[in-house]
């Protein structure tokens, strides 16, 4: 949920993406509106808007005129190539810190890495904040 | 950009009777923009109430010059029409129930909404018969939260209107101010010391310390304007040297330091890499380090005022985007 770590817009555009990215929203698909956000989330319309629209600038949603916002064509697979190029330095990074500080080998790591991908099957969705 | 619908300039006034005191308000200027929600925050004494007092022709500047849609507001009607103005403690005659002040509300206030206020009075389990002056506290504040929504008015004050309410009320009253807020967009003047249950709500913050302004933003510009770094002393020292620094304290061998500003992402790899926590400054935070930081630099008794609010979550703050 919205918390204080950093712009809230910034909050509603990365929950609409991780939304995107579990498929929760697909492509194609209508994209709760400004105000259905600012009523569920508590914040001011103007600041959802903003999240929205950071949105459309990037061409991850656009607009259908008096309709509303879509999840565009390719939006998952723009958003999976980047997330993808911060993974290493916003996951691998700190997990590599950690293991140092804990004295876990590479090796161990891999292990542990290698035993948690194959026996979790698909990475559970129900994780992920859902954003409406 | 949206409209200036409120220009104050150099405002100041004194209190008769303050004798030699600090003036309420020392030479405050500040504009406010149609349709947007503004939280006028501040301690206790600040101004916050001056502010208002003045701006609806509640209360004379002593100096200064204020424009409310453009003219003076000064008993003129075009502008005061226009205006509601909701007071921590709204006065009714005597004999008023809540529905005879839903009446002059009507009367008053063109755009009044009487079908909002009959569902605000039900959702607030307002007794609409009984006598405002039998009332709770929290009932009282009621009468004016539901006045101050259903009249719909261009520019609405909200002066601290949630005295008595319980958590539910005041969610309630959150959720119908950005419910009825989105359908009908206004201007609207929240002045609060709840920091924290409101700030999600606004769109511009103007914080009012001993009769001046100290900050005044777009909300979102001071979310993540500043960071918390916590560590080891001596690491938190190297990392924190040559910022600004808003608030320190300490523990043992360990430090918290709030400094101003927005972290790039290498510096927070920069944090990361020698051991550094950082964590988030809420809104609350950032206004009463501001606050006493004032008081500080003002060197006057009360300033350390003894408010180190602990950084309760130091949840560790990921890198991201």
């Amino acid at each position: 949920m919205i918390d204080d770590s950093k712009p809230i817009f910034l909050q509603i555009a990365e929950m609409i993406e991780n939304d995107i990215v579990d498929g929760v929203l697909a492509e194609e698909s209508q994209v709760p509106s400004t105000n259905e956000f600012a009523a569920f989330h508590r914040i001011n319309p103007a600041t959802a808007a903003k999240g929205v629209n950071l949105l459309v600038d990037d061409g991850i949603l656009y607009k259908r005129r008096g309709i509303g916002m879509f999840v565009a064509t390719g939006a998952r697979d723009k958003l999976v190539g980047r997330r993808r190029d911060e993974f290493f330095v916003q996951y691998v990074k700190p997990l590599a810190r950690e293991a140092r500080k804990l004295g876990i080998s590479s090796g161990q790591l891999a292990e542990m890495l290698g035993k948690e991908i194959d026996t979790d099957g698909a990475p559970g969705p129900t994780e992920r904040v859902v954003a409406l | 950009m949206s409209a200036e619908i409120i220009r104050v300039d150099g405002l100041t006034k004194h209190y008769r009777g303050s004798g030699d005191g600090a003036p309420a308000l020392d030479g405050v200027s500040f504009s406010i923009e149609a349709d947007k929600i503004y939280g006028l925050l501040g301690r206790n004494g600040a101004g916050k109430t001056t502010i208002m007092s003045i701006l609806t022709a509640q209360g004379f500047a002593t100096a200064g010059s204020v424009r409310v849609f453009g003219q003076n507001p000064y008993e003129n009607e075009r502008v005061l029409n226009r205006i509601c103005f909701i007071r921590e403690s709204q006065k009714y005659p005597d004999d008023f129930n809540a529905n005879h002040a839903f009446k002059a509300a009507a009367l008053f206030f063109d755009n009044w909404d009487q079908s909002l206020a009959m569902r605000l009075a039900k959702d607030f389990q307002l007794p609409l018969k009984r006598r405002i002056k039998k009332l709770s506290r929290g009932q009282l504040s009621a009468v004016g939260v539901v006045i101050g929504l259903a009249s719909r008015a261009e520019l609405t004050f909200f002066d601290e209107p949630y005295l008595g309410l319980d958590a539910v009320a005041r969610q309630l009253f959150y959720d119908r101010l950005v419910e009825d807020y989105t359908e009908y967009p206004r201007t609207i003047v929240l002045s609060s010391h709840l920091i924290d249950e409101v700030a999600n709500l606004l769109e511009h913050v103007i914080v009012i310390d001993q009769g001046r302004i100290i900050m005044d933003d777009d909300a979102e510009s001071l979310r993540g304007s500043a960071v918390a770094v916590a560590g080891q002393a001596a690491r938190v020292e190297v990392f924190t040297a040559g910022r600004t620094v808003i608030h320190r304290e300490g523990f043992g061998a360990l430090a918290s330091v709030t400094i101003d500003g927005v972290l790039s992402a290498g510096e927070r790899a920069e944090a990361a890499e020698l051991g550094l926590e950082l964590a988030p400054v809420s809104l609350q935070q950032l206004v009463v380090r501001r606050t006493i930081k004032g008081a500080v630099d003002d060197g006057s008794a009360d300033g350390a005022a003894r408010q180190g609010t602990k950084q309760g979550d130091t949840a560790r703050m990921e890198a991201t985007r």
